[in-house]
């Protein structure tokens, strides 16, 4: 008996049953359904939701090998310091580096998926609908949002967190209001905040190498891990570009969290999501011009002379207005975030004003806010809040154009019993 | 005089099975009937009992709401069942015909001198005042209404549709008739619509205002074209009749019988030889289908087209308003890995690892398999892309399935019919049912607002 007859008597014994929805999801996975239409339309498209999700997925795979790479390469040189002649094979491409993400990354990846998909399915089951695909790309997100050594049971308090409060409580996928990934990401935030901010949590071993010399340990050296944003935000921009240089930030050979570093391999996402019509470029061009404008005002501010170089915030005030998009996690919330069709404006005007307005704000909190030298995250959600209202506008103008329609329109005829008056054959 | 209409949102799907323009005589139906269910929103009073015996063109039965308005029988002959559904709702009505047809016959009419009463009550007495259909609502036009206009569509664009210009070759004069009719029904113009290219039968006519439409489907439905035209607004009708039901009402009007003789477009893969067959309303399916020959056993006979046909079966009968019959293959079976494998043989509007956008050209085989599961809404901004009217196509869903009154009509429900959502439904990532939410929605507003 071959396996699609056998996993099919078995879906016929699990119908009407409590956990069929826990086994249809498996099954699925395996196999597409042999549901057919019923009446409407009789043939249906070829997509589904899995296969969407399925391709942001596939547009994250090689983030995803690229940090598992970042992670032990950014520790190396941590310890060793960058290396001179930087060699893609030599230097990055390595054994050594590539095992420091597998035990590091894969299993943030692991514990993500794992807890995350149990809720789910832990709330189909109870709840008794199918379990949805929402999580596959939220599942992948989380890992690549945090720092690489976030303990995983921190990461797995925060996931249930993020499912529950963000996802299920409003009835599931396609019903939330804040990104889920971005929700797991703010929790770890606000609940752990040493663990997810300042200079020793980017690179592997920082941390703890910090306490133990702290602690009166002699024999280790210590790691220093500052991102980019971080030496500016303490103005200390000379250092930094002794020490990156601008492809650097491109390529993403810098510390950050596990999977926002390479602007280069978001680019390519970013371009992939938008040629196969699963991501909106409405967003991404927008969010983009947003970043920039606001960039251009900083830079601006800086060459009339109304910030001396003394200021606070000279470091990132002056630094150039494009390089925003590539430092940082701007290009990953850009491109994977921001996108987000549940939690994003809906309508094709609205994302044009919530990307805009995602670029604009993600650059002015980096700036203005050094406590949170990432602002990425914080104006995502802040706009997710706000796409409804968005939406709501850009719609009443639609409602309003019919009404305006209506008020114009010739009103024919009608007699006072608002019956239809005869009309005389000569008069036609 | 003629007025440009270019749609440029939408997606053809190219189906194989396309009727090759032949016609053919479909061997005479022993049994005809009328499907009750293709009158959406009528409840039927019977005015004959069963056994008795009737003419072609005789009262069947008549609406509830509206005693005048009758349903005649496509063929003589003796009623031979009723049958009846939950609650003995009428489900179909079934008529054993005679071998010696007989016709029952009218007054002529003369449109030229008649008034708009008379020609409404003609229409109303012959039985072919079902075929005028009306917005707001989609239903059949309330005869006590006075519609701000008349659109006809002589465009098919939807998959496999059947070509109106070589079904209704030869029929000018009843179209030419049925529209001059129906002009004096309104106060407003007779819009028809064409093919841009082509020469469309409906070229000639008179007393019309003449619209050339090129673009992708839904350019050929008629609401998009109403849409671009002259959109309905709160309060006003506007009525839609079908050009192969313009030839029944002409032929009512220039003979004073009820000719209910049509000519069907017989598509989709799963028939050997697709083409036109000469036939009647309400005919067995089975009269035609096996002539053509099919393939296999497990298919499926559609009324209408792919997108808004309503499902049917093999010893199925003609529905009342279709041209087109279509038979495809049915999809009830799994596939390994279908979410994730590059798929070359399925229409998509994607490019999610789809390839249907690099073959343009190419027909497609497509089964009934929905392609996946229900979800709720979750992408934006697809619908977008096929959805030519001025209308936000998920907000109207979803304000439909929460069933907010005022969100509906601001909206636009007004102005929408569930075909409109066909191809929105057909690309609809979540596997919602579009014309169902959107048929729901519109009884609720006609129960609610009337």
């Amino acid at each position: 008996m071959s396996l699609k007859s056998k996993l099919h008597e078995t879906k016929m014994k699990f119908q009407g049953k409590k956990m069929a929805p826990a086994f249809n999801a498996i099954h699925t996975f395996l196999f597409a359904p042999n549901e057919t239409t019923h009446n409407g339309s009789h043939v249906r498209g070829a997509d589904d939701l899995k296969r969407t999700m399925n391709t942001v997925i596939m547009a994250l795979v090689p983030v995803l090998i690229f940090s598992i790479f970042n992670a032990g390469y950014q520790h190396y040189a941590g310890l060793n310091g960058f290396p001179e002649n930087f060699s893609l094979m030599e230097h990055f491409l390595t054994w050594e580096n590539a095992w420091i993400g597998i035990i590091k990354v894969l299993p943030l990846l692991a514990v993500s998926y794992g807890v995350g998909l149990l809720v789910e399915f832990i709330f189909a089951v109870i709840k008794g609908h199918e379990v949805e695909e929402g999580y596959l790309v939220t599942g992948i997100l989380v890992p690549l949002i945090v720092p690489v050594d976030t303990p995983l049971w921190m990461l797995a308090v925060a996931v249930v967190f993020g499912v529950v409060i963000g996802k299920e409580v409003f009835g599931g996928t396609g019903m939330n209001i804040l990104n889920p990934a971005l929700t797991i990401r703010a929790f770890l935030f606000f609940a752990y905040p040493t663990w997810m901010s300042g200079d020793k949590v980017w690179v592997h071993q920082a941390r703890e190498r910090s306490e133990q010399i702290l602690a009166g340990a002699t024999d280790i050296d210590a790691i220093s891990g500052e991102t980019i944003l971080g030496y500016l935000a303490q103005n200390k921009g000379a250092a930094m570009e002794a020490k990156y240089t601008v492809m650097d930030m491109f390529w993403g050979f810098v510390p950050g969290s596990v999977g926002e570093t390479s602007a280069f391999l978001c680019l390519l996402g970013g371009l992939f999501l938008i040629f196969s019509k699963i991501a909106s470029w409405r967003i991404m061009v927008s969010a983009v011009i947003g970043s920039l404008v606001m960039g251009l005002i900083f830079n601006g501010v800086v060459d009339q002379g109304w910030i001396g170089e003394t200021s606070k915030f000279y470091g990132l005030m002056s630094f150039d207005y494009w390089k925003h998009l590539i430092v940082g996690g701007l290009a990953f919330g850009i491109v994977y975030m921001a996108t987000d069709p549940v939690t994003g404006a809906q309508t094709n005007r609205g994302k044009w004003i919530y990307g805009f307005l995602i670029g604009f704000i993600s650059v002015m909190i980096r700036v203005f806010n050094p406590a949170y030298p990432e602002g990425v995250f914080l104006a995502i959600l802040l706009m997710n809040v706000f796409a409804p209202t968005i939406d709501h506008y850009v719609i009443r103008g639609n409602v309003n154009r019919r009404m305006k329609r209506l008020k114009n329109a010739v009103v024919h005829p009608k007699d006072s019993d608002g019956k239809a008056v005869e009309l005389q054959a000569e008069t036609v | 005089m003629s007025k440009d209409i270019r749609i440029k949102k939408g997606l053809n799907i190219n189906l194989v099975g396309a009727a090759e323009q032949t016609l053919s005589k479909a061997v005479l139906s022993n049994v005809y009937a009328l499907n009750l269910n293709d009158f959406h929103g009528i409840t039927p009073k019977m005015l004959v009992k069963q056994g008795a015996e009737i003419k072609a063109g005789e009262a069947l039965f008549y609406n509830k709401n509206n005693e005048q308005m009758l349903f005649v029988s496509p063929v003589s002959g003796e009623l031979v069942e009723i049958e009846r559904g939950a609650r003995r709702r009428i489900l179909t009505i079934k008529i054993l015909a005679d071998k010696e047809q007989q016709q029952l016959e009218h007054p002529k009419l003369d449109v030229d001198k008649a008034s708009s009463a008379e020609i409404k009550s003609y229409l109303l007495k012959g039985g072919c005042w079902p075929f005028i259909k009306q917005r707001p609502y989609d239903i059949i036009a309330n005869p006590d209404n006075n519609p701000k206009a008349i659109f006809i569509s002589g465009y098919n664009t939807a998959p496999l549709a059947a070509d109106i210009d070589f079904a209704l070759q030869g029929k000018e004069a009843e179209i030419q008739a049925a529209v001059t009719a129906l002009g004096r029904l309104t106060p407003g113009k007779v819009h028809v619509s064409i093919a841009k290219s082509g020469n469309s039968i409906l070229a000639g006519l008179n007393g019309v205002e003449l619209h050339r439409v090129s673009g992708p489907h839904p350019a050929g439905l008629v609401g998009t074209q109403i849409n671009k035209i002259d959109p309905i607004n709160k309060g006003e009708t506007v009525w839609t009749v079908s050009p192969q039901d313009l030839v029944i009402i002409g032929e009512l009007l220039l003979s004073g019988t009820f000719n209910a003789e049509r000519v069907v477009a017989l598509v989709g893969s799963s028939v050997k030889d697709p083409k036109y067959y000469k036939t009647k309303i309400g005919t067995e399916v089975s009269t035609f289908l096996y002539g053509s020959g099919v393939h296999g056993e497990n298919f499926r006979v559609i009324n209408g087209d792919v997108l808004t046909g309503a499902k049917s079966s093999q010893d199925g009968y003609l529905g009342f308003y279709n041209n087109t019959v279509t038979a495809i293959p049915e999809g009830d079976d799994y596939e390994f890995f279908g979410w994730n494998k590059p798929i070359f043989n399925k229409v998509s509007n994607t490019r999610a690892m789809t390839f249907s956008w690099l073959m343009p050209k190419k027909k497609f085989d497509l089964t009934t398999n929905t392609n996946g599961e229900h979800r709720a809404f979750v992408i934006t901004g697809q619908y977008e892309q096929v959805f030519p009217l001025d209308i936000y196509p998920m907000q109207l869903l979803k304000a439909c399935m929460v069933k907010d009154l005022d969100e509906m009509e601001q909206l636009g429900l007004y102005e929408v019919a569930p075909e409109d959502f066909s191809l929105t439904e057909f690309i609809c990532i979540s596997k919602q049912p579009h014309q169902q939410i959107i048929r729901e929605g519109l009884d609720l507003l006609h129960q609610e607002i009337g």
